[in-house]
């Protein structure tokens, strides 16, 4: 399958930008984000709070079956403009990351095609260079956790 | 044993990084490859020590010497840590494609 999804993080900074182009209109792209219900089935997470406008604010969670919170983030929106741009924080709860700063552009291809840049601004180089590896450090302890449940 | 933290601090440091290259041609002994630095055997040893338990260095025992070499297979894996997160991001991009693709034949 081709690579839609570019993540472009120059060494030494504190700066990641992840461009994606969709095969969506802009603003169907845009709604995307806007959406609690839409947000839901796309993230996978409850919306718990979601005031798209300057100086909003917003709140995501993700629960197991029973009911146990396994994930939630929360943010403040700074700058909302419908179809071209939010800026906003991010901030997981109850984990060791601090927050960042992200600004969402939309733009608009062609009728039937849109990009989205997400441009993320972290405290530190080290705690950009921490989000980066997680996704690949959970990859590895998973192959760790398998490889002693087979061994053991 | 927190890997994420060891493979990361292994390349961190500039003296292990300059033992990778230095074995990825040849795999050498640990006197051989002391034999490249100024600092001490015990503080190459540890280095060693390091890069074998985080799996970026494989050692073969060839009589009573212990020979060492790159373990590229591992090195692949750190050099390419950003795809396990670009992958995450372009899952999550293809579910709103879906998603909105479907919403608007609604």
């Amino acid at each position: 399958m081709e690579r839609k999804t570019k993540v472009e993080a120059a060494a030494g900074t504190q700066d990641l930008f992840v461009t994606r182009k969709f095969d969506l209109p802009l603003e169907l792209l845009f709604k995307a984000y806007t959406e609690p219900d839409l947000i839901e089935q796309w993230m996978g997470n409850k919306v718990l709070k979601l005031e798209n406008k300057d100086h909003g604010s917003y709140q995501f969670e993700t629960t197991d079956p029973r009911g146990n919170v396994l994930f939630r983030a929360n943010g403040s929106i700074h700058k909302f403009i419908p179809d071209k741009n939010i800026v906003r924080t991010f901030e997981m709860e109850n984990i060791p990351f601090p927050v960042h700063l992200e600004f969402l552009e939309f733009e608009k291809l062609a009728d039937q095609t849109s990009t989205l840049t997400i441009h993320i601004i972290c405290k530190s180089v080290v705690d950009r260079d921490n989000m980066l590896k997680m996704p690949f450090a959970e990859g590895i302890n998973m192959a760790h956790n398998q490889l002693q449940k087979i061994m053991s | 044993m927190n890997l994420r933290r060891d493979v990361f601090q292994a390349i961190a440091d500039p003296t292990r990084r300059a033992i990778l290259l230095l074995v990825a041609t040849q795999s050498m002994t640990a006197g051989a490859i002391a034999s490249n630095f100024d600092s001490a055997r015990p503080t190459v040893s540890k280095h060693l020590h390091i890069l074998a338990e985080c799996e970026l260095l494989t050692q073969e025992y060839q009589g009573r010497e212990i020979y060492y070499h790159l373990n590229a297979q591992k090195v692949r894996e750190v050099s390419d840590f950003l795809e396990p997160f670009r992958k995450l991001w372009d899952d999550r991009f293809n579910k709103l494609e879906a998603v909105m693709k479907k919403h608007r034949s609604k």
